[in-house]
C-alpha cells in the first residue's frame, strides 16, 4: 500500500515534471527560431532592396570603379575606394591589435601574479563596454589633433597633400586596434588556459624556459582558438561605424595613411538620412557587400571552430 | 516518513498555489487600472474640446526637408494646441522626395529648402516662401580672415587654394570642411558657387553639428553651416564683403542663402480647409512669432 502510493506520487511528479520540462522546451525552440528568423528576414531583405540597383547601375560600375558621385546630374556610384578602404583599414586594424591583444592574453593566462590580473581583467572588460561612439568622441578630441600635428610635419612642403586635420584612414585604424583589443585578449586568454597543463610541465621538465615554453608549446597548442579570436575582431572591425564614422574624415578617397577616407559602414551612415531613388538603394548596395564580407569571415570561423574539434 | 514528506510536499505545493493565484489578481487588477485609464482619456479629450469654440478638425499631412524639422515641428505643435480636434504629422524626407510625395497626392505639403524647378511648377506644385536661411562659411575661432571673395571660397573648395596664406591669412594649410551628398545645405552651398559634385571636400560630415565641432577643433579648418546655428565656437566669414545678417539675407544682399518653401499642388484656394486654416495660421502674428522662435528670417516684415 504504502509502495503504492509513493509510486503513484512518484508518478505525479513525473508527469508534472514532463509538462514543465515539455513548456521549457517549446519556450525554448521558440526563441531560437525569433533568432533564425531574424537572419533568414534580414537577409531577404537585404537581397531585395541591394540587387535592384547593381541591375540599374550595373556591377561592374558599383563595384569597380572608384568615383562616387550619387546626386551628381550624371551620377556615378563608384565604392571601389569605399570596398578598399574597409579591407586595408581593417587589415591594419588587426595588424597593430591582434599582436598586442595576444600578448596581453599571455600575460593574463601565464605570466600575471593573481592579484595583478584581477585588475587588468576588469579593466580589458570594461574597454569591450565602452559604448563606440564614446571612442569616436575621444578619437576626434586627442587622436585627431595628434595626427594633423604629424600630417602637417611630415606634408610641410607638399603642394598636393589635402589637408584633412588629422581625420584620416590612421586615426580610424587606431581606434579600430584599440576597439578589438577586448575580443582578441578575452577568447585568447580562454583558449590559452584551456590548454592542458600536461604539456607545460612536459616543455619546463625537459629544460625549456618559461618563455620558451609560451611561444612554442603553449601559443601553439591554442593555436585554433587563437585565431578565431583574430576573426572575431576582423567581424568587429569591419562591422564598426560610429566611431570611425567621427574619426576617418568620410571623404572616398584612395585608402593610403592620410587620406580621409570613407568605410563601407560609414558609407551607408552618412547618407542614408538624405538620399533618394537610385541613390539610397545603392546604399543597400553597399549594405549588401558588407554582409557578404561578414558572412565570409563567418564562414572562416566556423571552419576554423569545426577544425579545432576534429584536431 | 516518506507519506509525511509527501505531505509537506503538498502543502507547500499549495501555498504556491496561492501565491502566484495572488500574483494573477495583482495582474488582472493592474490591467483593469490601465484598461479603464485608457478607456477614461478619449472621454477626457472630448470634454475638453467641447470647451474650444472652434469646430476645425481633420488631418494636416506633410513631408520633407530635414532641415526644416525645427521650424515644421514648432509650427505643428502651435496648430494642434490652436485647433486640438486637427492631427498634424510630419515625415522629414528631404525636399525632393516631399515635392514628390505632395504632387503624388499621398501629403498635403511638401517641406522643401529649396525653390522649385520649373518640371515641378509644370507638373502643378505651387510653392509658398515661408521663411529664409542663410548658409554661412564659418572657421575656426583663431583664424583672422574675416572676409573671402565668391571666386576664393569656389578656388578654396576646389582645392587650387590650399594656403590661408594664399587670401591674406597665417601660414596655415586649409582644411576643407562639408557636408555629404543629398544635404540641402551643401546642394545650396555649391549651386552659389557653381561647383555642383565638383568639390575636394577634406571631411565630408553628415551633420551640422558635425561641421561645427570639426571646424572649431582644427586649426585652418573652413566649413558652411545654416544660419541659426552659429555660436562664439566659429568665425563668420564675409562674403564678397557682405557679412551674413538677418537684414542682409532678408533683402537679398546676402546671396548665399535658401527659401524655405512649403509646397501644395495646386493653388491655396483649392486646398481643403484645415490645409487653408494652417496658412492662415501661418501668416498670422501667432505662426510668425513661433517662425521667429525657431531662428528663421521671415521674407517681408
Amino acid at each position: 500500500m504504502r509502495q503504492i502510493d509513493s509510486i503513484l506520487y512518484r508518478s505525479s511528479q513525473v508527469s508534472c515534471a514532463q509538462a514543465i520540462e515539455k513548456a521549457a522546451e517549446m519556450i525554448f525552440s521558440l526563441c531560437a527560431f525569433t533568432a533564425v528568423g531574424a537572419v533568414f528576414s534580414i537577409t531577404l531583405y537585404m537581397i531585395a532592396n541591394g540587387v535592384p540597383a547593381v541591375f540599374q547601375a550595373g556591377v561592374k560600375e558599383i563595384l569597380f570603379t572608384t568615383v562616387w558621385q550619387p546626386t551628381a546630374t550624371e551620377p556615378s556610384f563608384g565604392i571601389l575606394y569605399v570596398i578598399l578602404t574597409s579591407i586595408i583599414g581593417t587589415f591594419l586594424a588587426v595588424l597593430l591589435g591582434v599582436p598586442v591583444g595576444i600578448l596581453a592574453a599571455v600575460f593574463l593566462a601565464e605570466v600575471a601574479p593573481r592579484r595583478l590580473a584581477a585588475v587588468v581583467r576588469p579593466a580589458v572588460e570594461l574597454l569591450a563596454g565602452i559604448p563606440s561612439v564614446i571612442y569616436g568622441v575621444l578619437g576626434m578630441m586627442i587622436l585627431n589633433p595628434l595626427m594633423y600635428r604629424l600630417e602637417q610635419r611630415i606634408f610641410a612642403d607638399s603642394q598636393t597633400h589635402q589637408f584633412t586635420g588629422g581625420a584620416n584612414l590612421l586615426s580610424a585604424v587606431f581606434v579600430l586596434a584599440l576597439m578589438i583589443l577586448p575580443t582578441v585578449i578575452n577568447i585568447s586568454e580562454a583558449a590559452l588556459l584551456a590548454v592542458p597543463p600536461e604539456l607545460k610541465a612536459s616543455s619546463l621538465a625537459l629544460g625549456a624556459s618559461p618563455v620558451q615554453t609560451i611561444f612554442q608549446v603553449t601559443i601553439p597548442a591554442a593555436r585554433s582558438g587563437i585565431l578565431a579570436a583574430v576573426v572575431l575582431g576582423v567581424g568587429r572591425a569591419v562591422g564598426e561605424a560610429m566611431a570611425i564614422s567621427l574619426v576617418s574624415g568620410n571623404s572616398v578617397n584612395l585608402p593610403l595613411p592620410f587620406h580621409s577616407v570613407r568605410f563601407l559602414t560609414t558609407a551607408i551612415v552618412s547618407e542614408m538620412g538624405y538620399a533618394g531613388g537610385l541613390h539610397r538603394q545603392v546604399l543597400f548596395t553597399i549594405g549588401l557587400v558588407l554582409f557578404v564580407f561578414i558572412m565570409i569571415i563567418n564562414g572562416i570561423l566556423s571552419s576554423i571552430l569545426k577544425g579545432e574539434k576534429r584536431g | 516518513m516518506r507519506r509525511e514528506q509527501a505531505g509537506a510536499n503538498k502543502i507547500v505545493r499549495k501555498r504556491k498555489l496561492t501565491l502566484s493565484d495572488r500574483l494573477l489578481y495583482a495582474m488582472i487588477l493592474v490591467i483593469g487600472i490601465l484598461a479603464g485609464q485608457s478607456m477614461g482619456a478619449p472621454i477626457q479629450g472630448t470634454s475638453m474640446e467641447t470647451v474650444q469654440e472652434t469646430t476645425l478638425s481633420g488631418t494636416v499631412t506633410m513631408a520633407g526637408s530635414t532641415s526644416m524639422e525645427t521650424f515644421v515641428n514648432a509650427l505643428a505643435e502651435g496648430f494642434m494646441n490652436r485647433y486640438p480636434q486637427v492631427i498634424v504629422t510630419a515625415e522629414f524626407t528631404g525636399s525632393s522626395a516631399g515635392i514628390e510625395a505632395v504632387l503624388a497626392g499621398s501629403v498635403d505639403i511638401g517641406n522643401s529648402s529649396r525653390r522649385l524647378r520649373p518640371e515641378e511648377k509644370a507638373a502643378g506644385a505651387v510653392e509658398h516662401v515661408v521663411a529664409l536661411d542663410g548658409i554661412v562659411v564659418v572657421t575656426d575661432a583663431d583664424n583672422f580672415v574675416r572676409e573671402l571673395t565668391k571666386e576664393q571660397l569656389g578656388e578654396i573648395y576646389q582645392g587650387n587654394i590650399r594656403n590661408w596664406r594664399q587670401v591674406g591669412g597665417t601660414d596655415t594649410a586649409i582644411v576643407v570642411v562639408g557636408r555629404e551628398a543629398g544635404s540641402g545645405t551643401r546642394e545650396t552651398f555649391e549651386a552659389f558657387l557653381g561647383l555642383e559634385d565638383t568639390c575636394a571636400y577634406a571631411n565630408e560630415l553628415h551633420s551640422t553639428g558635425a561641421v561645427m565641432a570639426r571646424v572649431s577643433s582644427t586649426p585652418g579648418a573652413i566649413g558652411y553651416v545654416s544660419f541659426e546655428v552659429l555660436d562664439d565656437t566659429v568665425s563668420v566669414v564675409a562674403i564678397d564683403g557682405v557679412m551674413p545678417t538677418e537684414e542682409a539675407i532678408r533683402e537679398g544682399l546676402y546671396r548665399l542663402s535658401r527659401p524655405y518653401v512649403m509646397v501644395t499642388k495646386g493653388e491655396l484656394e483649392k486646398q481643403c480647409e484645415t490645409v487653408r486654416e494652417f496658412f492662415l495660421y501661418l501668416d498670422a502674428e501667432e505662426g510668425k512669432s513661433l517662425l521667429r522662435r525657431a531662428g528663421g528670417i521671415l521674407p517681408d516684415e
